[in-house]
This record gives C-alpha cells, structure tokens and sequence, in this order.
C-alpha cells in the first residue's frame, strides 16, 4: 500500500504526529465539553448532599432545644409541656411486634428463595413478583387494607393493626436482605455438606443460617428503622389514644411519634410545636444512626464473607 | 420441615396480597357502584352533598410526580455518573452513603421541613420565577403562601432522587471496564465514553429505576399532605394549591363524613393499588435484563 | 517489504503523503550502554517514534517493570515477548497511557513520542490516545452495529465528511470487509471471535493513528483467526509503526521486524520484569546476545 491509500478527506485535517502532545483538531471544544459535563454531575452530588445537609440542620436547629433526658422519659404536661415517654414507648411496642412478625416471614421467604427454589422455578418468579409489588405498594394503602381487615370488624383503632401494617411494609425489605446475605455464602459450603450426605434443612440451619446471621440482623434494623418513620399505617389505623398516658394495650389506640408530629403541626401552640420538633429531631436522628450503623456493619460482614 | 415453613412464608406473602386487593374492592364498592368510571374524570369533591370525584386528585398527582420526575431524573443521572465515573473511590464510599441517606429520611419529617422551611422558601421564589417564566402558564401569578404543586413537586423530587441517584450509580459500575477502555483508547474524552457507551447499555435499567422513582412519587402521601394543601382544584399554575390521591385519603379519612365518604376514599387506594403494581411490575420488566445485586430494600430505599 | 528493512542501512522515513510534514529523521548510532540490550547489527537510520529511557512502572509500592530502554522505529512491526508476568502488558500500555487509570500507578523514567515526553505537564491523554491506538487481548466491540462501532470515533473526531468511506477502508484493510459489507446495521456482538477482533483493528485505524499498539491481538481467537490477523500486520506497517505484545514465539519470528525480549528478574522479596535483550527478529531468535534470551528462543523455559 502506497502513500496515496492513505485517507485524504476534506474535513479532517491531516495530523502531525510529530506536533506537541497538545490537543488538536477539534479536541479543545470536546474538551470544554467534557469539563463542562464534569461540573455538572459534581454540582449535582453536591446538590444532593446540601439537601441532606439542610433537612437535618433545619430539624435539628428547630428541636435540639427541647431534647433532654426527661423530654424523652417523662410523659406529656398538658398540650405543651412535659416530654414524649409514652409516644416513644408507643412507637417501639408497635414497631416491635410487626418486626417480630415480619423478620421471621421475611427471612424463611428470602430463605426460601436462595435454598429450596429452582432458578428457573415460576413459583420462585411469581414469588420475587409478589415482593417486588409489595415493596412498591404506598404505604397508604397498606393502611387502608389493614383498615378493613382488622378495624372495621374490631370496631376500634389499634396499635396492633398498626403492627401488622408495618409487618407488611418490612417483610419485602427482610426477605431482599435475607437473600442477599444469604447468595453471600458460598456455595462450596453447602456442596460440602451434600457431599456429607446432610439433610438440607440441616443444612440451612446449622451451617448457612450462622454465617448470614449478620448481615440479616442489619437487615432487620434497617427495616425497622424504615418502619418507626412510617406515619401512614398509623395515621389510618392507630390514630385514636390517649396523648399523655402511656399504655401497654397494643390492642387499642397506641400512641406514636409519627402521628405526635402530624397532629402537632397546625396547633396555634408553639411550645406544642417545639415539642413536635424535639421528637422529630429524635426520630430522625435514631433513624439515620441506625442506618450508618447497619451499613458500617453490612459492609464488614460484606467483606468478611467475600474472603 | 424448614421447606414447609419457607413455603408457608411464601405463601404468606402472596396471599396476603390477593387479600389485599380483595379488601379495597370490597370496601370500595359502595363508591365504585355509585360513581363507576366517572370517578376518574369528575372533580367535584363534596362529601357533604355525597358528591365525590378523583379528577382533581389524579391531575394533582400526575403533575406533582411528573415535576418530581422532570428534576430528579436529570439531577439523579448526572449525580450517578459522578459516583461511578468522576469521584475518586475514597470520595464514592462518603458522598454515596450521603446521597443514600436521603431515602433513609422519614416522610414526615420531609414533610414538617417542607412545611417550615421549603413553603416560605417557595413564596420567595415564585415572584422571580413569574418573571422570568411568567409567559408559560405553569408559572402563573405568584401566590400569598406557598403551599402549592411546587412545593409539593419539590419534596418529592428530594424524596425519590436517592432512589434514581443510587440505581444508577450502580449500573454505570457494571459497564464491563474493557468497553470503557476499548473506547477511551479511541481518543475518546470521559463524556464521550459516557454517551456513547455507558449511558446507551445502561438505558433500560436507568428506566426501570426512573419508573420505580415515578412509583414512589405517586404513592407519596405524608410528605405531600404537609405541602399542598388538600385543594380539590385544578389549577393550571403550579404556584397554587392542589392535592393528590394519596394525600386526600391521609388527609380526610379521620374526619370521614359517612360512609360513602370512607369508600371514596377507599376507592382512591384502589386507583393508588393499580398505579403502584403498574410502576412495579414495569420497572421489573424494563430491568430484566440487568441483575442488579445489590439490596434495594434493607430499609434504605 | 523490502530487505532494507530488515537489515538496517540507510532506509529513510516514509516521505508521507503530500500536505505532510517530513518526518525528522534521527540518527541513532547505538551508545555504549545500550549495545548490548539494544544490540546486534548497526541500527536502521529511521526516525524514531518512541524513545524510552529508563522506563520503570510502580504499582503502589512495588514495582512492576524495571528501568528499560529502548527505541521503536517507524513503520516497523516491534514485538514484545517474554514468559508470563514479565510486564510485556504493563509496558505497551504505557506506551499509550492506558495505565493511568489504575490506582497507584506510577511511572520513572521517560517515554518520548517523537521527542515529546509521553507523560509531560502539557501532554494531553486524549489526544494521546488519538495519535496512538490501541487494540486489546479480548476483542471488545461495542453493543452497537458493525458500522457504528467503525464510525464512533470518526464521529467523535469530527470527520463527518464521507464517512461511510472512511468505515469502509478501514474495514477493508482490516480484511473484514467482505464479511461484512452486507450486513453493516447488523450487531457486532454477532460476528465471530476472528472476525470481533478485525473490527476492532478496523476501528482503531479508522481514525488514521500514528502508532497501532496489540496486546495479544490474537491470543483468544483460533488459529485461523490468527493467521489473518497475522496477514494484517504485513500491510498495516506501512501506514502505522506497531508495537505488539505477544506470547507466541512463532508469531513474533513471523510479523516482526524487531523485537524486545522482557522477562522476571528477582532481587530478594523484589520481583519485576525487565528487558533482556532488543534486536533485530533474525538476530534474536538465531543469534542473541544475552543466554536467556537464547534459552527462552529454544523453549528451554516460559
């Protein structure tokens, strides 16, 4: 091939390669480009951690005054005054019963899903369907659900449809965290134990379940932490208490720190308003604590489980 | 016998949400028989006059989740490739978990916020905004509060750009590393790469995590209710106030006049039940092809 | 190809076509330290497109490559071989800043293109790669059709004038044409692996490169592949200088004109590769200086 096979084209022109490594052509405007694309997409995660930056410094300038050991272990004072005791005892009773129901239906599901099912079992597909429209179900709507299962024919508001509410909303966020834990271990664990000719199930108790435990106990305080914001469920269902008693009858209205927030909003009494800050700030804060904290944790048991 | 309590579980899961969609066509009916399809498109909302219709509801949701959409997809994108192609990896590991945390906040509290911080934020920026955009009716004459779409178009768009952000990142991450090589040893500058390779083979799960955001957006019912203030009206301007499906029933459902009001309201989360296993079922369908492993669920999203 | 090249003598640079500047023409008497690695023969007065001094390559901590010297002559086909792990990889990918992107590189020494250092303040990486392409052990061709995967980075570079042109010579001259005139808008993910690694050559010299860097062109694809990627090599050197990195004895004593052996030196806890020996092809495969250049010619290790 001679010197007139090489490509001699009206528009681009010929190239030195012996000029200076300086951009030529027309690399000098894609070059602006790139930087420009650069500065954008930085400007945007910046964007993203200003927002978190406002909302919890918004929260927390408007309710650190009021966070002190009697506001969150006193009861209520009247409209304004006192602390949120039973509205916090309120939230963890009805969370934990619907953790209580949702982590062992979430974990044998996600169980079910890596151990006993096929990869091309339909019933498995249909499954995994079933979780994914559940995670996406709004919240409201699980209310409204509960609502006519459970308080319609009870006649009564309570702090237990509230539960079962929230074991809806948390047992497609346990039995994701299960399965992905649980895809962690290795497989040449549960070839050796075949080859020893162990059951299965035995299998999975004895040798699987140890080894995901970690990962599915911060899997759970992630789904509990999510369930403790819901306001929805309760809005619908457990909205009917008493606000300055504390009460251990999770049959019957229970009060919540959600529904504190929401029904002290409009109130024309700032000191209720204060209050209202006070346990959004410690709801917040418990809630972004224990997801740092569980993720920390998942990493470590993450790459403790890759080795 | 672990195998029949698992399957129990699975069990479990479906059937309750058959049971589910049971219940609310059940306790929706005295509506439904009443209102039928009309529901959809008539607007008047009078549970005093046994009068109820979800036009102005699903028109309030449509433009507050399509707003929330319209800034979270861009913003969501762009902060993905940041994360996967821009940051540094010690600079990925903090500013990643930050963007995440954004969906670890409750909607409450989005919502209280909202409503002291962003609504007066808002009626400062609608002047400006009328000014500069007055010529498109989205951006009407500026109103005396700023409980509006906006506000409520703009909490969401903060609630559901984690989601978008983080789904994102992680599909830009499993773009095979010699693909981007085969192309960057092109001469080929870092956006060049992006758009002719990253973004075209991720396309499909960047539009299933954009319909899990829309899902998110149109169940929405706490945050919004703060925000928008329950105004069964259509407004061509964002600057005024409206009100979705789902913030109507948090709403009024306390205050329920009888029981045709109950079902209405009932019959909202029908349509709301719909909307969200569309969303669902889409999203998962658009992403078939792409397994994501990574946990959407765990509480943070 | 003509026996001046092989041998040395005053064969001068390819006067190029009409609008081109003249290349320098550098003279390049071998000094005293590098004779013997840089050896056998007097030295082809050609210009010299890669000058590189003292190259070292550090990963973290350790290093990978040691200080290795050695002049890459135009419109010649340079291979690389050595035992696995010598750094043969390392080295070509230095050549065109492939490796900055991995954490913790580093390099020591100089590489000059042209004259110009490779890794100077002022060099920009892109137009690096530009200048000098690359073509990768796995073929890696875009989820795109066959000709978009051609014209993408024409595209890129502007040339949208008589593209359709352009794709097509450079599909020919990568012998692919033939296969794939008729289905152009076809999937490149389609074709065979033989046939995945020709379009990505044709891809990389659509935009008329300088050099055409191979690491391993052939070592995924069957023998047939690989002979007519061989083929290539014959006619490509004459529009482009090559450098290629192979693992296959045979094939370097077939395409090249040169060629460097690296291979595994260790001092102590410190193991890295270096070059051992640079000649002429005949010199080192029948002749070579160094005896384990020799041992590694006859298969006695690697």
């Amino acid at each position: 091939m001679s010197a007139a096979s090489r490509l001699v084209l009206g528009d681009s022109a010929p190239f030195d390669p012996t000029a200076p490594l300086t951009a030529s052509g027309n690399l000098g405007r894609r070059t602006m480009v790139d930087r420009i694309v650069r500065v954008i997409a930085t400007a945007a995660a910046l964007f993203a951690v200003a927002m978190l930056v406002v909302v919890v410094y918004g929260v927390f300038v408007r309710g650190v005054s009021s966070l002190s050991l009697s506001f969150a272990f006193r009861n209520p004072q009247g409209l304004a005054g006192g602390g949120i005791f039973n509205y916090l005892l309120g939230t963890i009773e009805v969370v934990t019963l619907g953790a209580v129901i949702a982590l062992p239906i979430g974990v044998l599901t996600g169980l079910y899903l890596t151990e006993f099912a096929g990869p091309r079992s339909r019933v498995a597909g249909f499954l995994k369907l079933a979780l994914d429209v559940m995670q996406g179900l709004p919240t409201i709507v699980v209310g409204l659900f509960i609502y006519g299962l459970i308080v319609i024919p009870q006649h009564v508001q309570s702090g237990f449809a509230a539960s079962i509410a929230l074991a809806i909303v948390m047992v497609p966020l346990m039995a994701r965290a299960s399965q992905e834990v649980l895809l962690l271990v290795p497989g040449s664990l549960r070839e050796a134990a075949d080859a020893l000719g162990v059951n299965r199930w035995r299998t999975v108790l004895t040798v699987i379940l140890p080894s995901a435990v970690g990962g599915i106990a911060t899997g759970a305080i992630l789904a509990i932490a999510r369930a403790a914001g819901e306001t929805a469920p309760v809005l619908i269902l457990d909205s009917i208490y008493n606000p300055s008693q504390t009460t251990l009858d999770i049959f019957h209205g229970v009060p919540t720190v959600p529904m504190l927030i929401f029904t002290s909003v409009e109130l024309p009494i700032p000191e209720a308003v204060a209050r209202a800050w006070g346990a959004a700030l410690l709801l917040m804060l418990m809630i972004l604590i224990a997801n740092i904290g569980a993720r920390l944790w998942l990493a470590r048991t993450r790459t403790k489980m890759a080795r | 016998m672990l195998f029949a309590l698992c399957a129990l579980a699975g069990l479990l899961v479906v059937v309750t949400l058959f049971d589910l969609v049971y219940q609310l066509v059940k306790d929706a009916t005295p509506a439904v028989s009443r209102f039928g399809f009309g529901f959809l498109g008539h607007t008047t909302w009078k549970p005093g006059f046994n009068i109820e219709g979800a036009g102005a509801l699903i028109y309030g949701t449509a433009v507050s989740s399509a707003l929330a959409l319209g800034l979270a997809t861009p913003l969501g994108i762009a902060i993905g490739l940041y994360l996967s192609m821009i940051a540094t990896p010690r600079v990925r590991a903090t500013v990643g978990p930050l963007v995440e945390m954004l969906a670890a906040v409750p909607s409450i509290i989005y919502g209280f916020w909202g409503l002291v911080v962003l609504v007066p934020f808002v009626k400062h920026l609608e002047p400006g905004l009328h000014d500069a955009l007055g010529f498109i009716p989205l951006f009407g004459a500026p109103s005396t509060i700023g409980i509006s779409v906006l506000s409520a178009g703009i909490v969401l768009t903060v609630m559901i750009l984690p989601i978008i952000s983080a789904l994102s990142r992680d599909l830009f991450l499993t773009v095979p590393e010699e693909l981007k090589d085969g192309a960057a040893a092109l001469g080929a500058t870092s956006w060049e790469v992006i758009r002719g390779i990253v973004l075209p083979s991720t396309a499909s799960g960047v539009g299933a995590a954009v319909v899990l955001g829309l899902g998110r957006a149109l169940g929405e019912a706490i945050a919004v209710s703060f925000v928008i203030g329950d105004v069964n009206a259509i407004h061509g301007s964002l600057f005024q106030p409206g009100s979705t499906l789902a913030e109507r029933i948090a709403n009024q459902f306390q205050g329920a006049l009888n029981n045709l009001h109950l079902a209405a309201m009932f019959y909202c989360g029908l349509i709301l039940v719909v909307i969200g296993m569309i969303t669902s079922i889409a999203a998962r369908a658009i992403a078939s092809r792409f397994d994501v492993n990574r946990t959407l669920g765990g509480g943070v999203l | 190809m003509t026996a001046g090249d092989r041998t040395g003598g005053g064969v001068p640079g390819d006067p190029g076509p009409p609008g081109r500047l003249r290349l320098r023409m550098e003279s390049t008497l071998s000094s005293a330290t590098s004779s013997s690695i840089n050896g056998g023969g007097p030295e082809p007065s050609r210009a010299v497109v890669f000058d590189i001094r003292d190259m070292a390559v550090y990963y973290g901590q350790n290093r990978a490559l040691a200080d290795t010297s050695l002049k890459v002559y135009r419109n010649l086909v340079t291979a690389v071989i050595g035992p696995s792990g010598c750094g043969k990889s390392t080295f070509i990918r230095s050549l065109n800043r492939m490796n900055d992107a991995i954490v913790g590189f580093r390099l020591e020494g100089q590489v000059l293109y042209h004259g110009h250092d490779l890794y100077g303040s002022d060099a920009n990486r892109v137009e690096v790669r530009r200048r000098i392409g690359m073509v990768f052990q796995k073929p890696n061709p875009f989820p795109k059709s066959i000709y978009d995967n051609v014209a993408w980075a024409p595209r890129n570079l502007g040339m949208k004038h008589r593209l359709d042109e352009r794709v097509e010579r450079a599909l020919r001259q990568a012998a692919l044409w033939e296969d794939v005139k008729d289905r152009l808008r076809d999937s490149a993910l389609g074709l065979s692996g033989g046939q995945q690694q020709r379009l990505c050559i044709a891809r990389a010299i659509a935009i008329e490169p300088d050099v055409l860097l191979l690491d391993e062109p052939a070592s995924a694809l069957d023998p047939v592949a690989t002979a007519s990627i061989e083929e290539l090599m014959h006619d490509l050197k004459h529009r482009f200088t090559i450098v290629i990195v192979t693992h296959n004895m045979q094939q370097a004593a077939r395409v090249a004109d040169r060629t460097a052996f690296f291979s595994l030196e260790t001092i102590g806890p410190d193991r890295f590769g270096t070059l051992i020996e640079y000649g002429d092809t005949e010199t080192i495969f029948r002749g070579a200086s160094d005896s384990r250049t020799r041992d590694y010619v006859a298969g006695r290790f690697g």
